[in-house]
């Protein structure tokens, strides 16, 4: 590890200000070359804060206090510390370091290519072969009599952004394909991403025609034709253009635009309506400055909710998925989606779409497959929306965490169909921005084999279903995807929530002191367990029991603690004892806090399982 | 059936009635006026549907009656089809009840409609409580002579050993003269006398003086709670009421009085003859103002939360805006950090706190049963939950009787509704959302408490004060809602399986963004609660499971059950490390 800060191995009695009370703890400053590490200093099994330097999007050096020089820095997975430096000149220090490791600006410096889990070659490379898209599609029943594998992309000629493999109806020939991508914005030409068997009915994407106001081409036509073709259930294939209508108006414009019906002999044409990268990220922020206000009112809360619009985009995309669904599963039509360039709306609605007609994409490895499907092969630019290089701040945008939000949103509504819980989500959502696998690094495949990515760097998916267990949903119900094979959501407004589990996940004080889900993961692994060592407790103990018995009731948990290895630590420090960090201190009832002799708080306690646990 | 109740009934019984609830198909049937009850059979042979209504849970009755007879492009409706019972005509009537649950009725006929709709006005809105169902309530199982209620001050004060070199039980109310709304017996300190109570009373709105309803065992610390005192424009004083405060605490002590009013509402007060603890005679006092809404304006904002619930509109922003609009949920967070603080005065500052507003009968109580649900682990029981309520609601007087006479759907003129208690259920749950494992009992029971508290079968939420219950002999003619839920079979539906004891404090967060609507009570009849209910019914059986594991499973063989087997090498194990 080396150490930045001139001359010293860390930064000393720095204070760590929590942003919604008056809380400060002391401790220890110390950056490495990917990291940047805060330790609370006099506490014995003290608390340590890692910042992983991809996290962090901005560092801002306050002015001057009578403590010292503060610090705030902002990370991409919703962390906010606040740091006082005693000394100015070690803040600048921290601060001009800081600046200039968390601008890479080649993919070469990034954590992925330094990280090494201590895994040998062979487990890198099966690391990689985990998640197979080809498998995918045979599981989906393709190649079929109306849908084949085509080369044409076989050496990203015809698209640069798409895979390699590509999914078309046997009636379009290469010169249709090339044709039509030649007429589609970036050449993402429509082809299929998802098939629903029971009906034979299609789920393709593309992008948005380079139809300007009147232009049209043949091949395009004869393209959708094809499609349409492939489907003997339905007369026609449904457009999904998922931009409100203005901005596809407004691209006309620019020699681009959306299909017109007249040209196009079975089309359905439909805008859905979900904003722009641009509208997203100014949302994504109002909310959280909104939800970072200290002392927020609830009715400040809820008007900020709403002026943010973040719940309104989110249902938005949910409502999409819920159209492509149904011209799905109830009438069998077959539905291309598209918005602009077929990376970010299209993605997210392909995606939640697939969730709702497949009950595969709802287990743990099946969204997996879903993720690496439609946002990895199909080229949702990550490196771009994730700001992982120093890059276009207008191409940053929180594309990717929508969906994740509109996932949480589907669980919340049928807590038994899925098999993975929200930590899983929010884990997903921390490595998206870690940089620290191959997985999401660059904005296609084509840059990904370029990058050699496969050879230098490990994949997420191994490192996240060798942990499986944390991720699980205790409440998950295989014979719940049986009765429902397809999910039909409610979309009454009460029905989108705030995450505050994502957007808050540092904010230990604002969650619920007791978790459910850790809870009845814990008694549903030591259920299992139970059995196991009740044989081995019951030799042992027929063996041991020679000497008189001795009977008192022992509760439940003293029996759990026989299976933990690592039993959790209560705090040794003479803090006032609490139910799981819930304090009074932190909540801030009234103007009492003054009057109070300050008592030791509690040693931190980490939430719950994925919340930023790095390892290194 | 008395001459009361069938004076009201016109038509009894209507056939071909077809109903009408939300997540239902239509069911067609028999539709039934009894005194009590609205009665629909399904007209099925076999697994019909039934559905038994107690009128009292009538909130609004809305009827609509089309007379196709009148209209001229029915010429062939001659006098033959009169005669068949007005074929032509027929009406409906939609029933909004205080749970919020909305029935929809189609009844054939016009006279019949209209005369099913005013027996519904009539029977759900008597004035007599002695003309509730829960005088004529009798079930076989259970029997009038079993023991009515759980818990009382005598009690309280019996099984709070350290209560007593300092507190002491007083009859002065034994005749309900001196506090019309306290139970005959409060807990007030040693040092003051029976006479000097009679005078202290007499000195705070309605005669509620300051009595003890909590004590804090690990420091000794109280809470209690009063009315206002009547200072009045003169700023005038009492020498008892004093006395009885200073009595309170420890010459040396400090203590708290959370006033539920702002400082203005406080200083307004006084015009109207009423007034507040001034600094200069309660040296020992520090006064703190905390404004909770109370009355017509929580009702209104409860009115307004529903109406929001209701509205079939997809509109994101729109709902956003009306669920503010309500203010409901910023109730809810006052009354929970205004119960932090009065905790945070008691547990981690060591001071006695006074909790008062007014009168004393709601916002008091909302605040004072909260503190002790986060202070106490007992009122977190399944049992001292229900006592709880039965001492800080029922025999503290909250007037159950005016505040919920009505809910959220009534189109009556607003008198003296106001959901405090729904509040405090409210509130209750959120403390179970951020504490899953700490209330032993689940939101089923704070549902059933938030139906019964507007009409039950039982008597335990009848009347406004212990003394009206006694002259109407409300304990010998009815049974107690609360004994009731503790019965076996009926507990284990209300229980929470996961719930684990603690002795802690649990300290809510109140970030607006830690609060949430309840939906399990506001959105109950919507297709939301179905799914919620299927995952709750899989933790359950994680649960059982797990205790299943845990219990013998018939070892023959073997004299050790497998409990005992851990609990002995546990043992072993505990032995090994002394040594």
């Amino acid at each position: 590890n080396k150490h930045v800060i001139r001359g010293k191995s860390g930064v000393e009695q720095v204070k760590l200000l929590d942003r919604f009370n008056n809380k400060t703890t002391t401790g220890t400053l110390y950056l490495t070359a990917t990291h940047l590490i805060f330790v609370e200093s006099n506490v014995p099994g003290a608390h340590e804060i890692w910042i992983l330097h991809h996290h962090i999007a901005s560092v801002e050096k306050l002015s001057l206090t009578t403590s010292g020089c503060p610090l705030l820095i902002q990370c991409r997975n919703f962390r906010v510390v606040h740091f006082v430096v005693p000394r100015e000149r070690d803040c600048h220090d921290v601060y001009s370091s800081l600046l200039r490791l968390l601008r890479p600006v080649s993919y070469d410096e990034l954590y992925a290519f330094s990280y090494n889990p201590k895994q040998n070659e062979q487990q890198r490379e099966v690391g990689w072969q985990l998640i197979d898209l080809t498998a995918e599609f045979e599981r989906l029943g393709l190649p079929c009599d109306q849908w084949q594998l085509s080369d044409v992309n076989r050496d990203y000629k015809v698209c640069e952004t798409y895979p390699r493999d590509l999914y078309v109806p046997i009636t379009a020939s290469k010169p249709i394909i090339v044709g039509s991508s030649k007429f589609r914005s970036k050449g993402r030409f429509p082809v299929l991403t998802y098939f629903y068997q029971e009906k034979k009915a299609a789920v393709c994407r593309c992008s948005q025609p380079l139809s300007g106001f009147s232009a049209r081409c043949l091949e395009d036509e004869h393209m959708l034709q094809a499609i349409s073709k492939a489907n003997h259930n339905s007369r026609f294939v449904y457009v999904m253009d998922t931009r409100p209508k203005l901005n596809a108006l407004a691209n006309r414009a620019a020699g681009k635009g959306y299909e017109n019906e007249d040209n196009y002999s079975n089309i359905r044409f439909q805008f859905v309506g979900i904003e722009n990268i641009h509208v997203m990220r100014a949302s994504l922020q109002k909310l959280l400055e909104v939800v970072g206000t200290r002392s927020l009112s609830v009715n400040d809360y809820l008007l900020g909710l709403e002026s943010s619009g973040w719940l309104r985009h989110i249902k938005a995309i949910v409502d999409a998925a819920i159209f492509l669904t149904k011209a799905v599963t109830v009438e069998g039509a077959s539905v291309l989606v598209h918005c602009s360039d077929g990376w970010d709306r299209t993605a997210q609605v392909c995606a939640l779409g697939a969730l709702l007609m497949d009950p595969y994409y709802r287990t743990l490895k099946g969204f997996m497959v879903l993720i690496e499907k439609e946002w990895i092969s199909f080229g949702h630019k990550f490196a771009d929306r994730c700001d992982q290089l120093d890059g276009d701040p207008r191409e940053v945008s929180p594309v990717f965490t929508q969906f994740l939000d509109c996932v949480w949103q589907l669980m919340e509504q049928f807590p038994q169909a899925f098999e993975f819980s929200e930590w899983f989500l929010i884990q997903l959502h921390e490595h998206v921005h870690s940089c620290q696998f191959g997985n999401f690094l660059g904005n296609s495949q084509r840059q990904r084999e370029e990058l050699q990515l496969k050879d230098r760097t490990y994949s997420l998916w191994a490192h996240l279903l060798s942990e499986q267990h944390n991720y699980l949903n205790p409440v998950y119900s295989p014979s719940f995807a049986e009765r429902h094979p397809v999910l039909e959501p409610s979309t009454q407004p009460w029905n989108f929530k705030f995450w505050r589990n994502m957007y808050h996940q540092f904010d230990r004080t604002m969650h619920p002191r007791q978790s459910i889900l850790k809870h009845t993961l814990t008694l549903k692994e030591s259920n299992s367990k139970l059995e196991d060592t009740a044989h081995t407790l019951q030799a042992v103990s027929s063996y041991l029991l020679s000497s008189p018995l001795r009977c008192t009731n022992t509760p439940l948990q003293s029996l759990s603690s026989l299976h933990d290895s690592s039993p959790d630590a209560p705090d040794g420090n003479g803090g006032e004892r609490t139910v799981e960090g819930s304090s009074a201190t932190e909540n801030g009832y009234g103007e009492l806090q003054s009057s109070f002799s300050s008592k030791n708080e509690p040693a931190m306690v980490s939430l719950e399982f994925g919340v930023a646990r790095m390892t290194c | 059936m008395t001459m009361e109740f069938s004076e009201h009934i016109k038509t009894a019984n209507v056939d071909d009635v077809v109903l009408k609830l939300p997540l239902r198909p239509a069911l067609k049937g028999t539709l039934c006026v009894t005194a009590h009850h609205l009665v629909f059979s399904e007209r099925k042979e076999e697994g019909s549907y039934q559905l038994l209504l107690l009128l009292r849970s009538v909130d609004a009755i809305e009827k609509s009656v089309e007379n196709l007879l009148g209209y001229p492009q029915y010429p062939s409706a001659g006098p033959g089809q009169r005669m068949t019972g007005l074929s032509g005509s027929s009406g409906t009537i939609v029933i909004k009840c205080k749970d919020l649950r909305i029935l929809q009725f189609d009844i054939p006929g016009m006279e019949e409609c209209l005369n099913v709709a005013s027996s519904i006005e009539a029977l759900s809105s008597l004035e007599s409580v002695t003309e509730l169902y829960p005088f004529f309530h009798r079930p076989r199982e259970l029997s009038l002579s079993e023991p009515w209620g759980l818990s009382s001050p005598q009690q309280q004060y019996a099984q709070t050993e350290r209560l007593w070199d300092r507190w002491r039980l007083s009859k002065v109310n034994r005749n309900f003269s001196v506090c019309m709304s306290y139970p005959r017996t409060v807990i007030v300190p040693c040092a003051i006398d029976d006479i000097t109570l009679a005078k202290a009373a007499s000195f705070r709105q309605g005669g509620r003086f300051p009595v003890l309803c909590y004590y804090h065992r690990s420091n000794g610390m109280v809470i209690m709670r009063s009315s206002q005192p009547m200072t009045g424009a003169n700023r005038k004083r009492c020498r008892e009421d004093e006395l009885l405060l200073q009595a309170a605490i420890d010459e040396s002590e400090m203590g708290y009085i959370i006033d539920t009013r702002s400082a203005q509402q406080a200083q307004q007060a006084r015009m109207a003859g009423g007034g507040f603890e001034s600094k200069a005679f309660y040296h020992h006092w520090r006064r703190l103002h905390r404004h909770l809404e109370r009355g017509k304006v929580l009702q209104e904002s409860l009115i307004k939360l529903v109406e929001a619930c209701g509205d079939p509109s997809q509109n994101m922003d729109r709902w956003l805006s009306k669920l503010e609009n309500s203010k409901w949920l910023s109730h809810v967070h006052s009354a929970l950090s205004t119960a932090g603080l009065v905790a945070e005065c008691v547990e981690r500052d060591g001071h006695s706190v006074l909790v008062h507003g007014f009168e004393g009968t709601d916002t008091t109580l909302l605040v004072t049963s909260l503190a002790q649900l986060i202070l106490d682990p007992a009122s977190r029981t399944f049992r001292g939950f229900l006592q709880l309520l039965e001492r800080e609601w029922v025999q503290a007087g909250h007037p159950f009787r005016q505040r919920c006479a009505h809910s959220a759907h009534s189109h009556a003129r607003l008198r003296q509704e106001c959901p405090a208690f729904l509040l405090l259920l409210d509130a209750t749950w959120q403390l179970g959302r951020q504490f899953p494992l700490a209330l032993e009992f689940s939101e089923v029971l704070l549902l059933r408490l938030a139906q019964d508290a507007y009409a039950s079968d039982y008597g335990t939420f009848l009347c406004s004060s212990e003394q009206e219950r006694c002259a109407l002999q409300v304990k010998e003619n009815t049974h107690c809602l609360f004994q009731f839920l503790l019965r076996r079979e009926e507990r284990e539906k209300y229980v929470n399986p996961l719930y684990e004891a603690t002795d802690l404090a649990i300290w809510p967060s109140v970030h607006p963004q830690s609060l949430q609507l309840w939906t399990g009570l506001f959105l109950r009849w919507t297709e939301y609660a179905q799914t919620m209910d299927e995952a709750r019914e899989e933790i359950w059986t994680i649960v059982k499971e797990r205790k299943e594991t845990d219990r013998p499973k018939g070892c023959a063989h073997t004299t050790l059950s497998r409990h005992d087997s851990f609990t002995n090498v546990e043992n072993l194990m505990d032995e090994l490390t002394v040594l």
